[in-house]
C-alpha cells in the first residue's frame, strides 16, 4: 500500500460571503439533481390535471361562469386560486419554469461531459477481464498481429484504441454507441426549444371567430372591428394584422341517412397580397380538415347554422327585411335560436323609435317536425324550413349603452315593461303574421351561414421543427445502446513448445438495456473462431 | 359511403367470439399458474429460465462461455400437466387474436374505411395491440403462466366496449374524415395497448416485491411469480417501445389539430390527460435512471402512468366534454 499524504486542512471558516455562495450552490445543486427534476415532473402532471377536470375560461367561458355560480364559494375559491386558467396561473408557471431552470442546469454540464467524452479515447482495458459482466476466452493458432487485425476489421465503427501492455500483451479498446447520448442531449435541447417556441407563439399569435353569409358575403383581416371575438396573443393589440379578403359563395352539408353529417364543404374565393391591389380573386375550395393558408394566416370552416330571413311591413307601407344568423341549439337537428332586430322607419324622434322596435325571435327547424303546436325539427338538412316566433315590440335596449348579443333580446327589458309579445306564431315560408296596428313579419326564406375563424402563429413552424428534433433524439436515446468491448491478444506457448495466442475479450453495457447479451455473444464467436482464414 | 351489413355482422359475431376464447385461455392459464405442487414447479424452472436469461442480458456476474455449435442446454424434462394446459391457452390466445383481428378487419371492410372511428372501435383495437405485445413478450421471456393477468383487463376492456360502448357501424363524421385518423389514432391505440403490457408486468412487480419482503405477505401467490428483474425488464422494454410511439401520436395528434382546429395544442381535456400520461412515463424512464427510485418506486410509476391512460380513455371520452367527443356513445 502507497501512503497517501494528506494535504493540510485549510480551517473552513463561514463569512456572509461564503455562506451565501455555499447556500447557492446547495440550491442550484438541489435544483438541477435527478430527484428534483423528477418531483417536479410529478408535480406538472398533477398541476395540469386540474385543467381537464374543472371548465377552463380559455376554452369556455360561459361554462365556468355557470360552474362558479353552481358551487358558490368553494368555486369562489378555486377561481382565486386560478383554477379555471391553470395553464396560465402562478403555480402551474412555477412549476415549468422550475423545471426549464432544472433542464438546463443539467444539460449544461452533460453537453460538457458530451464534448469531453467525443474527444476521449476508449477507456484502458481492465487488468481482469473475467471480472466483466460479459466475457470470453480461446486460444488460437494465429499470431497476435493476424488476431489483432481481424478483431479491428471486425470492430469496424466502433471507437477504438490500440495499447501495448505488460508482458507483451496487447490490446484493443472499443466503444460504440455515442448517438444515445447525443440523441438524449437533441430530444433535451428540443424540448427546451418547444417550449421557448411555444412561448414566444402564445405573444405573437391570434385567433379570431367570424360568422358569414354563405351567399357572397366578404370578410377581410382588417381589423377587430371585423371579427365577432378575437383572442389575441399578449403582444398583439390588433392594429398589424395582415390583410386579406374572403368571400364566401356557398355552404353545402351532406348527410347520410341516419342524419349523421358526413361532409361540410364551402366554395371561399379570397385574396392576400399583391391580389388585393389588382383586385384579384382566387378560387378556394374550404372544409374540416383543409384550412386556407394564405400569407401566414389560415382560415378554418368551423360551423355552420341558419340565417333566416324576415320582412316586417309598417302600416304606413314602408317594408325593412333582415337575415340576420341564428345559433345552433341542436347540433343533431339543426335546431336553432335567435333575434332578428327591426328598427321602425321614417321617425326621427327616439322616443318614438324606442317605443315602436320591433325583434323576431324563437325558434328555426330546417325540417319542422310539429308535436301539436310546438316546433321542433326532424333533420339538420334543409327540407321543410319553419320558424315558431314571438314578435316584440318596444325598446329593445340597443341604444342602451349596454352590449347585446346578435342572438338574444335583453331580457331585461321584458322585465322592466318596455318590451312586449305581441304576437306568438309559427311560420312557413312565405307565410306571415299580421300585428295589432297592421304591421306584418313575413318569413320569406332562409340562408346558409359559416363560421369561420382566422389563426396566426408565427412560430409554430419552429414548434413543429423542434418537436421533429425531439422525436428523432428520443429514438437514439431509447434504442441505441452505449457499449464497451475489450479485447486482449498474450503469446502463450504450450507445453509441447508450440506458439499459441491466447484471446480474451470483455464487454460492459453502459446503459441499462438488455440484448448486448447477444451482441457480445456474436461478437465473441466471430473473434474467438480458430481458424478465421477458412471464413 | 354506405354500410355493409353482413359484413358488420359477421365482425362483431367474431369479436364476441374473440371474447369467449379468451375467457377460456384465461381459465387455462389460471389453471397453469396456480395448480398445486406441479404449478409451483413450473414456476421455480421458469425462474431459472429467467436467471439465465437475465445473466445474459447484463446482470451483475455470470461468464458466458462461447455455446459450442449443436449442443443445447441438457436434456429436457418432460411436460407436466400443467404445463401443457398452459400451452393449449397460449394456443388458444393465438386463436382469440386471430379472430380479434378478424373482427377489426371485418369492421373496416364493412364502413370502407379505418376501424378505429368510435369507442368501441378503438378499445377493440388497443385490447388487440395489447395481445399481441403480450403473445411477443411470451416468446421472449418465460412468463406464460402470467397470462391470464393480461387478458383479465383486456376481458374487461372488450366487455365494457361490447355492451354499453358499442356503435354501430357507421361513416365518419367529418371532422374525423383526414388521413391523419389513420395515423394519429393508430399511434395513439398502439401505444396504448403496449401500455397495458408494462402496467399489469409493474402490478406483479410491486405484488412480487411485497412478498420478497415478507414472505408471510402473498405467499402463495407471491412464490410463483418470476423474479423481480425479469419483471422489471418485460416492463422496461415495452414501456421503451411504447413510449416512442406515443410521442409520434401526440405529434401527429398536434398536427392534426392545427388542421383541423386551428391550433396545435389547446390544452383540450384530451390533451391534458396525454401530456400528464406522457410526464408520468417520461418520469418512469428517468426513474430508472436515479438512484433510489429503481424497483419499487419505478413500479409505482408505471402504473399511475397506465391509471392515466385509461382515465384517458374512459373518464376525458364519456364524462368531460371536449372536441374528442367522438365517443359514439349517446
Amino acid at each position: 500500500m502507497t501512503e497517501t499524504i494528506t494535504p493540510q486542512r485549510q480551517e473552513y471558516r463561514p463569512t456572509p460571503g461564503r455562506r451565501v455562495l455555499a447556500f447557492l450552490r446547495n440550491t442550484w445543486r438541489g435544483l438541477t439533481s435527478m430527484r428534483t427534476a423528477l418531483i417536479l415532473l410529478f408535480l406538472l402532471a398533477l398541476a395540469a390535471l386540474p385543467g381537464a377536470l374543472l371548465p377552463q375560461r380559455s376554452l369556455n367561458e360561459a361554462k365556468t361562469r355557470e360552474y362558479i355560480e353552481a358551487h358558490g364559494w368553494w368555486g369562489e375559491l378555486l377561481d382565486r386560486l386560478q383554477f379555471f386558467d391553470v395553464y396560465a396561473s402562478v403555480w402551474f408557471s412555477a412549476i415549468y419554469l422550475l423545471l426549464m431552470v432544472s433542464l438546463v442546469g443539467c444539460l449544461l454540464p452533460r453537453s460538457v461531459d458530451y464534448v469531453r467524452s467525443m474527444r476521449a479515447k476508449p477507456v484502458l482495458t481492465p487488468r481482469n477481464l473475467a471480472r466483466l459482466p460479459h466475457h470470453a476466452r480461446a486460444e488460437l493458432d494465429a499470431a497476435p498481429d493476424d488476431v489483432l487485425a481481424a478483431a479491428n476489421a471486425r470492430l469496424r465503427g466502433w471507437r477504438r484504441a490500440e495499447r501495448e501492455e505488460q508482458g507483451g500483451a496487447r490490446s484493443i479498446s472499443a466503444e460504440r454507441g455515442f448517438l444515445r447520448e447525443t440523441g438524449n442531449l437533441a430530444f433535451h435541447f428540443g424540448m427546451l426549444g418547444l417550449i421557448i417556441a411555444f412561448a414566444l407563439g402564445k405573444m405573437y399569435s391570434y385567433e379570431g371567430q367570424v360568422i358569414v353569409l354563405a351567399d357572397g358575403s366578404e370578410f377581410c383581416n382588417a381589423g377587430i372591428y371585423n371579427y365577432d371575438s378575437f383572442n389575441p396573443g399578449l403582444r398583439v393589440d390588433g392594429t398589424e394584422l395582415t390583410p386579406f379578403c374572403v368571400r364566401v359563395n356557398n355552404f353545402t352539408a351532406g348527410y347520410a341517412e341516419s342524419g349523421q353529417p358526413v361532409s361540410f364543404e364551402s366554395d371561399i374565393e379570397y385574396q392576400a397580397g399583391e391580389d388585393l391591389v389588382s383586385g384579384t380573386w382566387r378560387p378556394y375550395h374550404l372544409e374540416v380538415n383543409e384550412p386556407l393558408r394564405t400569407q401566414g394566416d389560415r382560415v378554418y370552416l368551423l360551423g355552420h347554422g341558419y340565417a333566416p330571413t324576415f320582412t316586417v311591413t309598417f302600416p304606413d307601407g314602408t317594408s325593412r327585411t333582415h337575415t340576420i344568423q341564428w345559433r345552433p341549439v341542436d347540433q343533431n337537428t339543426g335546431l336553432s335560436e335567435g333575434a332578428t332586430k327591426f328598427e321602425p322607419p321614417g321617425t326621427t324622434s327616439a322616443e318614438e323609435r324606442r317605443n315602436n322596435q320591433i325583434a323576431v325571435t324563437g325558434l328555426f327547424a330546417p325540417t319542422a317536425a310539429m308535436q301539436g303546436s310546438v316546433l321542433s325539427s326532424a333533420s339538420p338538412k334543409l327540407t321543410d324550413p319553419a320558424v315558431a316566433v314571438d314578435v316584440m315590440r318596444g325598446d329593445l335596449g340597443v341604444d342602451s349603452g349596454r352590449g347585446q348579443s346578435i342572438f338574444e333580446i335583453d331580457r331585461s327589458m321584458v322585465d322592466a315593461g318596455r318590451l312586449e309579445r305581441v304576437a306568438r306564431e309559427n311560420l312557413k315560408v312565405g307565410e306571415q303574421l299580421r300585428l295589432g296596428d297592421g304591421t306584418t313579419v313575413s318569413f320569406d326564406g332562409v340562408k346558409q351561414w359559416v363560421s369561420l375563424q382566422v389563426s396566426h402563429d408565427p412560430t409554430q413552424i419552429w414548434v413543429l421543427g423542434f418537436a421533429v428534433v425531439m422525436f428523432a433524439g428520443l429514438g437514439l436515446s431509447l434504442f441505441v445502446k452505449r457499449r464497451r468491448l475489450w479485447v486482449r491478444v498474450t503469446p502463450a506457448t504450450t507445453a509441447a513448445g508450440e506458439r499459441r495466442t491466447v484471446v480474451e475479450v470483455g464487454g460492459l453495457a453502459r446503459t441499462d438495456q438488455a440484448g448486448y447479451g447477444e451482441e457480445f455473444t456474436t461478437l465473441a464467436g466471430d473473434l474467438l473462431t480458430r481458424d478465421r482464414k477458412a471464413r | 359511403m354506405p354500410v355493409n351489413e353482413t359484413l358488420s355482422q359477421y365482425s362483431d359475431w367474431s369479436y364476441t367470439t374473440a371474447v369467449a376464447v379468451y375467457v377460456l385461455a384465461m381459465v387455462f392459464f389460471l389453471v397453469e399458474q396456480s395448480f398445486g405442487r406441479k404449478g409451483r414447479q413450473a414456476a421455480a424452472r421458469t425462474r431459472e429460465r429467467a436467471q439465465e436469461l437475465v445473466g445474459a442480458g447484463g446482470g451483475p456476474v455470470g461468464t458466458v462461455a462461447v455455446p459450442p455449435p449443436g449442443e443445447t442446454a441438457g436434456p429436457r424434462p418432460p411436460r407436466t400437466r400443467a404445463e401443457r394446459i398452459g400451452r393449449m391457452g397460449a394456443a388458444l390466445t393465438v386463436l382469440g387474436a386471430l379472430l380479434h383481428l378478424a373482427a377489426l378487419v371485418l369492421r373496416g371492410l364493412a364502413t370502407s374505411r379505418v376501424p378505429w372511428g368510435n369507442m368501441y372501435e378503438y378499445i377493440m383495437i388497443v385490447c388487440f395491440i395489447a395481445v399481441v405485445t403480450w403473445l411477443a413478450v411470451m416468446r421472449k421471456f418465460p412468463v406464460r403462466h402470467l397470462s391470464a393477468f393480461v387478458l383479465l383487463p383486456v376481458v374487461i376492456l372488450m366487455f365494457v366496449g361490447g355492451t354499453w360502448l358499442y356503435a354501430v357501424a357507421a361513416p365518419l363524421v367529418p371532422a374525423l374524415q383526414s388521413y391523419w385518423l389513420v395515423i394519429h389514432v393508430s399511434a395513439a391505440a398502439s401505444a396504448s395497448g403496449v401500455f397495458l403490457v408494462p402496467g399489469v408486468a409493474s402490478i406483479l412487480y410491486l405484488v412480487k416485491a411485497r412478498h420478497e419482503r415478507d414472505p408471510a405477505k402473498f405467499a402463495r401467490f407471491g412464490a410463483r411469480l418470476p423474479a423481480l428483474d425479469v419483471l422489471d425488464r418485460i416492463a422496461y422494454r415495452t414501456t421503451v417501445f411504447a413510449f416512442p410511439v406515443f410521442t409520434f401520436g401526440v405529434l401527429c395528434g398536434a398536427v392534426w389539430a392545427e388542421a383541423a382546429w386551428g391550433r396545435f395544442w389547446g390544452w383540450d381535456p384530451k390533451e391534458t390527460v396525454a401530456f400528464i400520461a406522457w410526464v408520468i412515463y417520461a418520469a418512469y424512464l428517468h426513474s430508472r435512471a436515479t438512484a433510489g427510485w429503481r424497483g419499487n418506486r419505478a413500479a409505482i410509476i408505471n402504473v399511475i402512468g397506465f391509471a392515466a391512460t385509461v382515465f384517458n380513455l374512459f373518464f376525458v371520452n364519456l364524462v368531460t366534454t371536449g372536441l374528442h367527443s367522438y365517443a359514439g356513445v349517446s
